[in-house]
């Protein structure tokens, strides 16, 4: 029983990182339109940037977090204007499959020029282990999920009430009328990719400094797309709590079935829930007029 | 369409070639192809046949995602079931003309099997189960050793024709282009039936295609399963030709790997699988060829290879996608155009 809840709270933990990539795959979706297949790599080259500053160049941690946010939230920009607005009103195909090389060319790019081995990547928190209720839990793993928490919480606060949050979801719900109402849809999706490529980062550098730096950690955000799907594309709340059920089911998976499935486990569910809900537990089921 | 060329019945106007200069180019194609293997050098014929690989699994790919508009990130998981049916089969002594089409089979049911999502779910929930399906299917390539050999991968028996045994680049060369020209004849011609148009009318708009009587379960599940079935033929002739096969090599990259090259060809046409599987085959050749000449300068750049191979993929999708949808077959029809219409002004 001791092991059950072991893995429960240890899965849980490690789904509020993955809901930090679900939340960057979400905003996106919701807000321009596009599936992101290159959440993943934005991540691990968030990641890397931390690492080339903290540990190339030694800056202070902080200081090279804060500067890898930043060439990020560029990057989101150029990234937005370079190759996805030219592709604006065709159909989502076409942009998906513009993410899926922007994929290929950041994670080429990324094994160019750190290479394919496994780097160690400085902690931003300090990693003292907690044992709660005879439980115990690995320091960066506690830390990441209170950043990710925190994170999250801001998030949800910012559309919820601040102007821009509104002008954001404005955009989301109906562009053209968001327009006509006075908004510019162009400074609104610069936002979103800002805003999404900073919250991949944040997670990037959070799971990087828990295990290890390498050009694999792209895949980690594929196995969001699992959790993703399962709550639904466009739905934040969902895409959290989904995360949290795929953290959960992929720790039991790898405590009962061994560590192997703990990478396949996750996508039999989602061809399951694909049959089953096409829409997800929480997404908005799309109605199509012809 | 070509001056001075007037068809007077339907059935010329409905041949494939249907221009008798165009009738005279594609005898001399097919017969220069035929004694290749004569003139050819070895690095020449090497490179024909994984290009003759690459064109039956870019023709597939065309028919799931080009015409019928259904996004399969799982094509490479396909060729890998078809090249571990071939190694299971080969060994057991089973003839190459019996394995190759089995191979396909198999991965078609399976095909079907990942596309079922598809009925229900659009574009992009799609790319996921396919991707999902991709996971799966890997996964069961490293752990079901008894059949697929596990990480450390299988042998594959030679191909052999009435015990004539095909050995080596120019044997082989026959069975894959044999192959490749019933397929691609088969892709053309069910590009004029009306499963085909069927497939068009889905990704055009698939609740109008319902309306006008197109059974929706029928044509996505047929667009999975006939890009499946090359698929799965063409992880067979890699079988053969590589003669031995790790799941390594299915990855998601080499999925990536069609989806840029039927882009970069041309969507939804024949013509434009054939010149993205040349034209996809040949950049990582000659990006081998730049860095092999920069090496002195550059040693350590062998090991940057392929990620620089990943990094022109993703520039050449994203280019074509943005400055040329139609791919090279429609840069290939204007420049076909002027030389029709010449000394005219198109």
């Amino acid at each position: 029983m001791i092991e059950l809840a072991e893995y429960i709270v240890l899965g849980l933990l490690s789904g509020g990182v993955l809901a930090l990539i679900a939340l960057s795959f979400v905003l996106i979706y919701k807000g321009t339109g596009v599936v992101n297949f290159a959440v993943g790599e934005v991540m691990m080259l968030g990641a890397y940037l931390y690492y080339a500053g903290a540990v190339s160049f030694k800056l202070d941690p902080w200081l090279a977090f804060f500067g890898s946010l930043a060439a990020i939230s560029i990057l989101s920009v150029l990234i937005e204007r370079v190759v996805l607005r030219p592709l604006s009103g065709q159909t989502a195909v076409a942009a998906l499959m513009a993410t899926i090389g922007l994929a290929s060319i950041i994670h080429g790019g990324a094994e160019a020029m750190w290479g394919g081995e496994t780097l160690t990547s400085p902690g931003l928190l300090p990693r003292t282990p907690m044992t709660i209720a005879d439980i115990l839990i690995p320091g960066a793993v506690l830390g990441n999920f209170a950043i990710a928490a925190l994170l999250i919480a801001a998030f949800l606060a910012f559309f919820r009430y601040s102007r821009m949050g509104v002008v954001l979801r404005a955009s989301a719900s109906d562009a053209v009328t968001a327009s006509t109402l006075g908004i510019n849809i162009h400074r609104a999706q610069r936002l979103t990719w800002m805003l999404a490529g900073s919250v991949g980062t944040v997670a990037g550098v959070l799971i990087a400094s828990s295990a290890g730096l390498s050009p694999m950690l792209a895949s980690t955000a594929l196995g969001v797309l699992a959790a993703i799907v399962l709550g639904g594309l466009d739905s934040i709340l969902g895409a959290i709590l989904a995360s949290l059920a795929v953290g959960v089911i992929e720790a039991l998976a790898a405590g009962y079935l061994g560590g192997k499935t703990r990478e396949v486990v996750p996508y039999i569910v989602v061809l399951a829930v694909l049959l089953v809900r096409p829409y997800g537990l929480f997404g908005t089921r799309a109605i199509e007029r012809l | 369409m070509r001056t001075g060329v007037f068809h007077q019945t339907f059935i010329s106007d409905e041949r494939l070639w249907d221009s008798p200069t165009s009738r005279r180019w594609m005898l001399a194609f097919v017969l220069a192809m035929c004694s290749m293997p004569l003139w050819g050098g070895d690095y020449l014929l090497a490179m024909a046949c994984i290009v003759g690989i690459h064109l039956i699994a870019t023709l597939g790919l065309n028919i799931t995602t080009g015409s019928a508009g259904l996004i399969s990130l799982s094509h490479a998981a396909f060729m890998g079931v078809g090249c571990y049916t071939v190694a299971w089969l080969a060994k057991k002594g089973v003839p190459f003309y019996v394995a190759l089409p089995v191979a396909g089979l198999v991965a078609a049911t399976l095909g079907a099997i990942v596309g079922s999502p598809s009925l229900r779910v659009k574009g992009l929930y799609l790319a996921i189960a396919t991707l999902a399906g991709h996971f799966v299917l890997n996964f069961i390539f490293r752990e079901w050793d008894s059949v697929t050999g596990g990480i450390p991968g299988t042998s594959i028996p030679r191909a052999n024709l009435f015990g004539y045994e095909l050995v080596g680049d120019r044997r082989n060369f026959y069975m894959i282009y044999g192959t490749a020209l019933l397929l691609g004849l088969a892709a053309r011609n069910l590009a004029r039936t009306h499963h085909g148009r069927a497939f068009v009318a889905v990704r055009d708009r698939d609740f109008s295609a319902e309306i006008l009587g197109v059974n929706l379960l029928r044509a996505k599940l047929a667009a999975f399963a006939v890009g499946a079935f090359y698929a799965g033929v063409a992880g067979g002739l890699l079988g053969y030709f590589y003669g031995n096969i790790t799941p390594e090599y299915f990855s998601l990259n080499l999925s990536v790997f069609y989806l840029a090259a039927i882009i970069v060809g041309g969507l939804g046409s024949v013509l434009g699988a054939i010149f993205g599987a040349i034209f996809m085959t040949f950049v990582p050749e000659i990006l081998r060829l730049v860095a092999q000449a920069s090496s002195q300068w550059l040693p350590q750049i062998a090991g940057l290879l392929l990620p620089m191979g990943q990094v022109v993929f993703g520039v050449l999708i994203i280019t074509f996608l943005i400055f040329e949808p139609h791919g090279l077959a429609a840069i290939w029809s204007r420049v076909r155009r002027v030389f029709h219409l010449w000394p005219f002004k198109t």
